[in-house]
């Protein structure tokens, strides 16, 4: 992993093509912020692999950094692909793209693993499923006790990825919300600057479950209007939710189903170097309904996954038939022990 | 009457108690005495109490598959001393442990018992109740020995080359087996033994004894892989063991950098994962696992495919459905290999028969799986990749490695209109640029939904039916890069076989030329089947298709290739687990022709 300085690349060098996803959707938010984020710190695109697992979220790539390699590869796969991405080239600026499907269920064993081994990456979750943003169902991360319109109660305990990445061992956790520009580029700026797996967590409301009472494409309008379902594939365009507030602050953000998320930013008296604040803060926003935001945590003195393989400077890709093939000599001696 | 150089020694012991570093100084003693020789676990899935079994066979003329008849039995386990007498041959010896405790054992008549009072012998060698266990097996490797007319020199050599590592145990060991030989000559009948060796001066001299696993790991290394992922699974753990240590040894730079990556993964979804990962960055992957873990991998190998990535898995294959007999052998994953994930998916397969092409294949599958940009699966199996198997000495390639068709940055300035997935040299084979290369044409996007030439999201039918065609293009092409079949032999009969099954089918080929049945015998190497295997087939009378599956799988293979010789072939199959044995396949070849 390196960061070049070199500006020589024009800010149209770090988008990519135009979004397929519902007009307002706060993945499309994130995909902007993305390419803010990596346009001034100066990466070179070249030096870049986004990678991604199956979903909406796990489109996003395509959206940013065209000049840069992509691969949309399978559910809940991306985090061990970028496992071998980053033993095969550790040069490569990896940068991740997930959702809480992809990261919380089916993926959920490589996204623990992958924090365990510390790679080196930018490892973003576009979280839309949690507190209630897509009603539709349930996720993996939706708070025990949630209540469906249907009246339906989620009896299971949910996956917080940001309480589960201390317990890993992770390094360098954060959360944000998908319209927070102000908060979210330096968040991602630092994560491509860290040394491991970076974890950024996103809250990114979703607008397909367009879901307040009123609506006839509401959840529970169409399940009561069976023959309608086909009317889930009309999505309303909504706008982008942007929102900018101060550290230390707390603002209530309207979503597009008029349901209400809390953000809590942290303060600047917050420590994020103390690991067992940051297990607490993450414990009373769940008590308290609310999402905290801001980098929860940071410690740069762990050993990552190129250090863990003592890897060589070179790349492994780049390593020749003399790097890799022993000699005739080597091969007589091995066989000499079974001679 | 004595039989010399040609019988097997059968020896049952508990799973966990010692036995293997015995059985490896016997079997490499008799092999430094020049003999044709083979030896193979049986064992249970269990770590430690259960029966396990060794059986070694010894065979002036070379004929090393194993034998279902069994010459010598050592018996030293209490559980299975009745079982193990009673599957000694007629006339043939059974040397057993006295001290166990075995209410209804009664000796045999029709066979030469010979107890032996082994804690007699082992009081006199050590007074550690810890070593007594261990020592014990070393003593009935002394008493066969002396039986046998096993060179002592030898027998000590061995027994230090062993312990090279582990000096400090060499003399205690040597004690034990002196201790077991001076029993044998002190109260044993040495002329009426009636299995004897003999030297067969410098026979082995070029060769070695070595397991396949071993042997995959080894080519693994010379053949420029780069990145291994794992999951722990019998019997393919040892290859990834194996090729750790190694690049430990032989893989580092100066400053004792590791030019290599091993990642124990999670589970095989991302061992799989990890391999594309790595292939698609331009390093060299391999994913060793077994049934359970290749079904696991499926999703991932149809992603290799259609997305054309280069992977390979080493399947070393167990006795499946499901978790099977997981510790015992079969060929039973040659079908789901071939076809692996969903939709229309064919994979290069490779099918390995001896140490020699474990580690042949080991740069073979890498440099089909670069140069064809697709997963190869490499189908070993447990008797061939945890059995001792004798083998020439490796050689290393002449060929460099096949990185494939990979443009660099300087590449790129000569073809500016690079598209990922076009098919410029009309072999179905498209040129990659890796990520990293610095080029503004380099970038592309891999997916595994439908995509164009420029890799680009594409749902349009025609493109689809033009891509699914140039995959199956680009299988056609892999018949010219994959090992081609060996034929041995001529005859009117022919014998279609591939890997472990080998030694049994040259055995059998053996056993019908002494009849004056001469056969003519296949061996194949790799799917996708080539033309070669048809004109064989079309031109014998009748073809034998020889495997270890319930189902014949290669011959469903065959036949859904070439329909119109479904009256050309006749399927034998054994699927118990054991390591295939030739009287068995000359049983059911004279039924197929009652």
């Amino acid at each position: 992993m390196s960061i070049e300085q070199k500006n020589d690349f024009a800010k149209s060098d770090y988008m990519g093509a135009k979004s397929t996803l519902c007009t307002g959707c706060g993945h499309d938010t994130v995909t902007t912020n993305i390419i803010n984020a990596y346009f001034q710190s100066g990466v070179n695109p070249y030096s870049v692999a986004k990678l991604s697992g199956i979903g909406c979220s796990s489109k996003t790539p395509t959206y940013f950094l065209n000049l840069s390699h992509g691969f949309n590869s399978l559910h809940g796969r991306m985090a061990p692909m970028a496992v071998g991405v980053g033993c095969a080239n550790k040069n490569l600026n990896i940068i991740g793209i997930s959702g809480d499907g992809d990261s919380a269920s089916i993926g959920l064993g490589g996204f623990i693993h992958t924090v365990r081994r510390n790679l080196p990456m930018v490892y973003i979750i576009e979280n839309n499923g949690v507190y209630g943003l897509t009603k539709g169902q349930f996720s993996a991360t939706a708070d025990q006790e949630a209540v469906l319109k249907s009246g339906e109660i989620n009896p299971y305990s949910s996956v917080d990825l940001c309480a589960l990445s201390l317990e890993a061992g992770c390094g360098f956790v954060a959360r944000s919300f998908s319209g927070d520009a102000k908060q979210l580029v330096p968040l991602i700026d630092a994560a491509i600057r860290y040394k491991g797996t970076a974890v950024i967590d996103v809250i990114s409301p979703c607008v397909t479950f367009n879901n307040h009472d009123g609506s006839t494409k509401s959840y529970n309008y169409v399940k009561e209007h069976k023959h309608a379902l086909q009317e889930l594939g009309f999505i309303q365009p909504q706008e982008e939710i942007i929102v900018d507030y101060e550290e230390g602050e707390v603002i209530e953000v309207r979503l597009h189903d008029d349901s209400i998320l809390t953000l809590k930013k942290l303060d600047a008296n917050y420590d994020f170097r103390d690991l067992n604040q940051a297990h607490q803060i993450l414990k009373q926003n769940q008590k308290a309904h609310e999402i905290v935001t801001g980098l929860i945590y940071l410690n740069d003195n762990k050993q990552n996954l190129h250090e863990s393989l003592s890897l060589n400077e070179k790349a492994l890709r780049d390593l020749t038939d003399e790097d890799l093939c022993p000699s005739q000599e080597v091969l007589d001696k091995i066989t000499d022990e079974f001679s | 009457m004595k039989t010399i150089n040609d019988f097997s020694i059968t020896i049952g012991t508990i799973n966990g108690s010692g036995s293997q570093s015995s059985n490896n100084i016997l079997v490499r003693t008799l092999f430094h005495m020049g003999l044709p020789v083979s030896g193979k676990n049986l064992f249970p899935s269990n770590i430690a109490g259960l029966p396990t079994w060794f059986t070694i066979r010894i065979s002036a003329e070379g004929h090393l598959s194993r034998k279902d008849e069994n010459d010598i039995v050592i018996g030293m386990n209490a559980d299975s001393l009745i079982k193990d007498q009673n599957s000694t041959k007629k006339s043939g010896v059974f040397i057993y442990n006295i001290d166990l405790k075995v209410p209804l054992f009664k000796q045999r008549d029709d066979i030469l018992c010979i107890p032996i009072p082994f804690k007699q012998i082992v009081n006199e060698v050590s007074d550690s109740i810890k070593l007594k266990k261990l020592l014990t097996n070393m003593i009935y490797v002394g008493v066969i020995s002396q039986l046998l007319g096993i060179d002592i020199d030898v027998l000590h050599k061995t027994i230090q080359k062993n312990f090279s590592d582990k000096p400090q145990v060499i003399d205690i060991n040597v004690k034990a087996i002196n201790a077991g030989w001076e029993y044998a000559e002190k109260n044993l009948d040495y002329k009426t033994f009636p299995y004897k060796v003999k030297f067969i001066e410098n026979a082995n001299d070029n060769k070695i004894l070595i397991d396949g696993n071993t042997a995959s790991a080894i080519g693994l290394l010379f053949g420029g892989c780069s990145f291994m992922s794992w999951y722990p699974i019998t019997p393919s753990s040892s290859v990834a063991e194996m090729f750790h240590a190694y690049s430990n040894k032989y893989r580092k730079t100066t400053d004792g950098k590791n030019n290599f990556a091993i990642v124990q993964a999670e589970d095989e979804l991302a061992a799989i994962s990890m391999v594309i990962g790595a292939g698609w960055t331009g390093a060299r992957a391999v994913t060793p696992t077994s049934g359970p873990g290749l079904s696991l991998m499926a999703e991932a190998a149809g992603l290799s495919y259609f997305a054309e990535v280069p992977a390979v898995i080493w399947d070393v294959q167990r006795v499946g459905p499901s978790t099977g007999l997981p510790t015992r052998t079969m060929q039973g994953d040659l079908l789901a290999a071939y076809h692996l994930s969903h939709g229309d998916t064919k994979h290069i397969v490779l099918l390995p028969a001896n140490p020699n092409e474990c580690y042949e294949f080991g740069k073979t599958s890498l440099d089909l799986a670069e140069r064809l940009q697709t997963l190869v699966v490499v189908l070993s199996d447990l008797d061939l990749g945890m059995n001792y198997w004798i083998s020439d000495r490796f050689q290393k390639s002449q060929e460099a490695l096949d990185r494939g068709k990979v443009y660099r940055e300087d590449d790129l300035i000569d073809h500016p209109e690079f598209a990922r997935y076009q098919d410029v040299d009309g072999d179905g084979i498209p040129y990659r640029t890796l990520p990293g290369t610095y080029h503004p044409k380099a970038a592309y996007f891999t997916r595994g939904t439908g995509h164009d030439e420029r890799a680009l999201y594409s749902e349009d039918n025609e493109n689809f039916r033009k891509l699914m065609n140039r995959l199956a293009k680009k299988h056609e092409t892999a018949k010219k890069y994959v090992p081609q079949p060996i034929v041995q032999g001529q005859g009117a009969i022919g014998l279609i076989a591939y890997g472990s099954s080998h030694p049994a089918v040259e055995d059998l080929q053996n056993i019908l030329l002494k009849e004056g049945n001469a056969t003519s015998y296949m061996r194949i190497r790799a799917l996708p089947l080539v033309e070669e295997i048809k004109h064989f087939i079309t031109k014998n009378d009748i073809t034998y298709v020889i495997e270890q599956n319930r189902d014949a799988q290669l011959m469903r293979v065959l036949l859904a290739e070439w329909p119109e010789l479904h009256a050309k072939v006749k399927s034998i199959t054994q699927y118990d687990g054991l390591p295939l044995a030739a009287n068995y396949l000359y049983g059911q070849f004279k039924e197929l022709n009652s």
